[in-house]
């Protein structure tokens, strides 16, 4: 602890650390000190002088953001010379500001229009030259108005400390100085990802959102905080509304998980919601068109055709697909539909095509398949190991932890990829290993760890069991031999492998990358292996971090849709779990495990399979090998898909069920670190587009299974009563932070880290991985790997983000990577057509030529319809967790002559 | 005058010059500085090159080179007047000669002739005083010039 110091402050007695500048020891008994330059959550810049103080026994005046207090220091904030100092600063800064607050977006929330109020400031005594810059309108989001700036220099500091983007900074000098980017460049020629933190920090107007110009006054706006809806971040945003329709997006600083930062998506990712492509009246296909019809006809229509379908072929023809995209009360909802009315575990969700392998893998070790450390202990880890995840693209808050962790902590950084990702640019070591042979890699650091005997010894001894075993498969592991297998050089295996295990804190942090492979459950099984070697497991700022993909994919699985456990992961093969169920749902359930999601479209495609329920997703793109995904949608009976939008899957459906947005109802997403949260309706639905909680419940009753719930908070509460986990989850608990489980009861706080001092299935598990080669590797027909992964700017298929703007003008098509060595031989160029082949279809695709994947890999998003990856990608599946093999294939390119 | 000036990038020179301060904090400075000794003025594929190779933000290195006045971002002639307006060169006549010099040239202070064989810049004290008033010429002097030596002056530098 440092010790405290105690000063006065206008007269009052105040006592902060030592440490503390004088503007926070203001703040901490309400003292606020004007400041136009100072952000809490930036380092001081000290540029604005608007916070001057007087000190006493001190000739000029200091600036409190950046002047540490000092004991029996005595410091008035608002004397006559303080007053005059700072009317002075500001009618200089006025000097040279067009005033237009008339029609100026920041009016309302300025922070040069309030002290200006505050102190009584009618004009500057100052005239003189003023500035005229054009307006910077060159991209879609940010638009930059350089003669309202007032050189603040915050929007460089966050660009740059916290985003490490630096693509912001001052150029020239004396009156000229303003803002700019390198060379000059418009934003959409810089590194600038859009993240949109520049704008939340600027004081003034001189950055604002583009879009929100002449929508809404600051003062109309109605404010309603909820949750993103993109990635597993689970971001804090609050919805700016006017008239029923989103102004721009905001998030508060105080916010928990993401601290007021958010991405691209999250910042400008929300034209989707007002797109009149949304789906609003239920339509039913007749004489094979899709008519509107009402609600009572079409779920009439749904109730009879399940219960004809299940009468003549039985529950086991049925299978629903339930949704990463929807709360954790629409999928308790789901599964207990398919299980309680339907009468069968066929069911699953898309969290089965990310991270399947990683729940069945650290289940098997630690007993618990969710992220076990919280992302705000990232920053405080001494060594981060990021495999097969490309954060900074995919999970941009997550990246920012990292960041902070490197920047503030002095974090070692080591990346596993064999993509040149953007993290490889912060790290200090970095694997490139050949796709596929990440496990002959683990094993290679862990082989070098316990030769050198680096590992935690009193921990192996204490928690974990299988060791001997382990040690055995790891003997032939050696960094030469796992060089030849890997590409990776012996002397960088080893220094990983100190780097990592020499740490006090080291954290792994991993996703797709890892997960979707045929060897995907091995893979995370031999990072648990490595963090339990090295004691890095149940303690602060260390663990084994899958981050998920999904806004709620932690929870569409902590709610039991998955085919074989019921929420908390409660077995359907346990008796005892099963009665359970049986005796609150009042109804006979199936003991049989389901369908996975590749196993319900085989099942399909070989006509086991009659009638699926689709809520929430799009396996025409998300799944891999389409053309068999197409052929086993059109065999089926009887199709229902319930969605926001029209997508490539709806188009095979008898039934389309329109449902709300994320906006329009109520309900709770838990992220990826196991935080439950709140999600707020903000919007009235579009047409008669309904919850889809309040669908599947409508659904039920016309089945004839009672299913009345008043809202979501009390599905919530049946949920709590059924999954310990969930246990102490209320609604009323959730509005502030939310709660991370477990959090078995109503006085739990919640748990921040898993496994301290006991693993959640007693001891920990070593689990002897030797390696396998992916299932189809290039040939001479074939002769590249094929990757597929996401980008930036776009989200899973693209049903909401290409439905964004600013989103498809910056990112308007998908792109083939491919090396310039292979390039070369191919005779492509940068944005040529080429053509992709694969065993099971091919796509046509521009090139973009870039050292980002290594020869002979290439590499392409799936968010494309019109270029869409899974047309390419094997449906091989791990033995274990069924997940498909996403990250491998063999391909062939040509050149495209259109 | 480096022979090197305006005759497009080097790449194989410029790599010299960057690998040689490449492992130095805080070399920045000097770098732009040989990288405009060599070129003439900074062209801008040569800043892309200090910061890819420097690992410098580029918004960074572009805020140093448009803070000091003696980075040129823009093609300059091979030659630099640098005419002195100090107070003893313009007692000594520094107007006239001025005059006469961008009659000869056609062109005016702080522009450069459309052949780039020379710029012209007026600067307020060379340190020379006593040989008032001067001309320096990339980096030679020349001290109590009148209107009339201007021609031949020039002439030296004429190809």
């Amino acid at each position: 602890m440092m010790s405290d110091v105690s000063l006065s402050i206008d007269g009052k007695r105040v006592s902060v650390q030592k440490g503390t500048n004088i503007l926070g020891a203001a703040k901490s008994i309400g003292v606020n000190i004007p400041h136009l330059c100072f952000e809490e959550r930036l380092s001081p810049i000290s540029a604005c002088r608007l916070c001057l103080v007087e000190v006493e026994g001190m000739e000029s005046l200091v600036a409190a953001c950046s002047y540490p207090v000092a004991e029996g220091m005595i410091v008035k904030t608002n004397s006559a010379r303080v007053k005059e100092a700072r009317r002075v600063v500001l009618e200089l800064i006025l000097s040279d500001h067009p005033l237009d607050c008339l029609t100026c977006e920041k009016s309302g929330s300025c922070q040069l229009e309030n002290y200006a109020y505050e102190l009584e400031i009618l004009s500057s005594r100052f005239k003189g030259e003023k500035s005229h810059y054009p307006l910077d309108k060159s991209n879609p989001f940010i638009e930059r108005d350089p003669d309202k700036c007032i050189l603040c220099g915050r929007c460089v500091a966050v660009c740059g400390e916290v985003q490490m983007c630096f693509v912001l900074d001052f150029a020239q000098r004396g009156f000229k100085t303003r803002m700019s980017t390198g060379l000059d460049r418009l934003l959409p020629k810089t590194s600038c990802t859009f993240c949109g933190s520049c704008i939340s920090v600027c004081p003034v107007g001189a950055l604002t959102e583009k879009e929100r110009r002449f929508k809404g006054r600051e003062w109309e706006l109605e404010k309603v905080s909820t949750i993103c809806p993109y990635c597993g971040c689970g971001c804090a945003i609050t919805l700016n509304i006017k008239n029923g329709r989103i102004v721009k997006i905001t998030s508060d600083p105080e916010g928990y998980v993401n601290e007021g930062w958010l991405c691209s998506k999250g910042k400008f990712g929300f034209d989707f919601i007002h797109s009149p492509d949304r789906l609003k009246y239920p339509l039913v296909k007749k004489g094979g068109e899709l008519k509107e019809v009402s609600w009572d006809e079409a779920l009439g229509f749904v109730a009879e055709k399940l219960k004809k379908i299940k009468e003549k072929y039985g529950s086991e023809s049925i299978a629903g697909l339930s949704s990463a995209k929807c709360s954790n009360e629409e999928n308790y909802l789901f599964q207990k539909f398919m299980r309680a009315v339907l009468g069968t575990n066929n069911v699953d969700h898309c969290a089965r095509l990310c991270h399947a392998s990683t729940v069945a893998g650290l289940a098997r070790a630690f007993g618990s398949g969710a992220m076990t450390n919280s992302m705000a202990e990232i920053k405080n880890a001494d060594c981060i190991l990021i495999t097969g995840s490309n954060t900074s693209e995919t999970h941009p808050i997550i990246a920012l932890k990292i960041k902070e962790a490197l920047r503030k902590n002095g974090a070692r950084l080591i990346v596993v990829d064999p993509r040149k990702i953007e993290m490889t640019k912060f790290s200090h070591l970095w694997l490139r290993q050949k796709p596929g042979t990440d496990v002959a890699l683990f094993n290679g650091m862990m082989n070098v760890i316990i030769s050198e005997g680096l590992h935690d010894k009193e921990f192996i001894l204490k928690r974990t069991q299988g060791f001997e075993k382990l040690k055995e498969m790891l003997h032939q592991y050696t960094p030469d031999y796992v060089e030849g297998i890997s590409g990776v050089p012996a002397h960088s295996i080893i220094s990983a492998a100190r780097m990592y295990s020499k740490a006090d804190r080291a954290s792994i942090i991993f996703a797709m990358g890892i997960t979707q492979h045929t060897t995907g459950t091995d893979n995370v099984l031999s990072l648990a292996n490595l963090a339990m070697l090295t004691g890095n497991v149940g303690k602060e700022s260390s663990g084994v971090n899958p981050l998920r993909g999904q806004n709620n994919v932690q929870g569409a699985c902590d709610m039991g849709a998955l085919p074989n456990v019921y929420p908390g992961y409660q077995s359907v093969s346990e008796e005892r779990i099963r009665e359970k169920f049986e005796q609150m749902w009042r109804v006979d359930l199936p003991q049989k495990v389901g369908l996975t999601v590749v196993e319900m479209i085989h099942a399909a495609e070989e006509g086991k399979l009659k009638a699926m329920y689709i809520m929430g997703e799009n396996p025409f793109l998300s799944d891999p090998n389409s053309n068999l995904t197409r052929r086993a949608l059109e065999k089926l009976d009887f199709l229902v898909v319930q969605d926001i939008f029209p997508t490539e899957t709806s188009e095979y459906a008898d039934v389309i069920l329109p449902a709300a947005s994320f906006a329009e109802k109520e309900g709770t997403f838990t992220n990826t670190e196991r935080r439950v949260q709140r999600v707020r309706r903000a919007l009235e639905v579009p047409g008669q587009a309904k919850a889809d909680w309040e669908i599947i419940s409508d659904l039920a009753v016309r089945l004839g299974y009672p299913m009345k719930y008043s809202s979501p908070a009390r599905i919530m509460d049946e949920i709590a009563s059924l999954t310990p986990i969930y246990g102490g989850i209320t609604y009323e608990r959730l509005d502030k932070r939310g709660l991370q489980w477990p959090c078995p009861n109503r006085d739990h706080p919640g748990t921040k880290f898993l496994h301290q001092g006991r693993f959640t299935r007693g001891l920990g598990k070593f689990h002897p991985t030797p390696y396998r080669e992916a299932v189809e590797l290039p040939d001479e027909e074939y002769p590249f790997i094929l990757s597929t992964g996401r980008v930036l700017f776009h989200w899973h298929t693209g049903t909401m983000t290409r439905r964004v703007k600013g989103l498809e003008e910056i990112y308007p098509q998908n792109l083939v990577e491919i090396h310039p060595l292979d390039a070369q031989k191919l005779s492509l160029k940068d944005a040529d057509l080429a053509r992709v082949i694969s065993r099971r279809g091919k796509v046509v695709i521009r090139v973009k030529v870039t050292d980002i994947s290594p020869p002979g890999v290439v590499f392409m998003s799936f968010h494309f319809k019109e270029a869409a990856a899974n047309l390419l990608t094997i449906d091989a599946l791990d033995p274990v967790a069924k997940i498909p093999e996403l990250k491998v294939c063999a391909v062939r390119i040509e050149k495209c002559t259109v | 005058m480096n022979k090197n000036v305006n005759k497009g990038v080097n790449k194989e020179l410029l790599k010299e010059l960057v690998e040689k301060y490449k492992n130095e904090s805080g070399a920045l400075i000097p770098i732009l500085q040989e990288i405009q000794e060599s070129f003439g003025y900074l062209p801008e594929e040569t800043l892309i090159f200090v910061s890819d190779e420097m690992d410098i933000p580029l918004g960074r290195i572009w805020g140093v080179v448009t803070f000091y006045s003696q980075f040129y971002l823009s093609p300059r002639g091979r030659n630099i007047i640098r005419l002195c307006r100090g107070t003893a060169c313009h007692v000594r006549g520094g107007k006239r000669l001025l005059e006469k010099v961008e009659r000869v040239l056609g062109i005016k202070r702080g522009e450069t002739t459309p052949d780039f064989e020379f710029t012209l810049e007026t600067v307020r004290c060379l340190g020379t005083c006593f040989l008032a008033p001067v001309i320096m010429i990339n980096h030679d002097y020349f001290g109590r010039v009148t209107p009339g030596k201007v021609e031949n002056i020039l002439q030296q530098y004429i190809p």
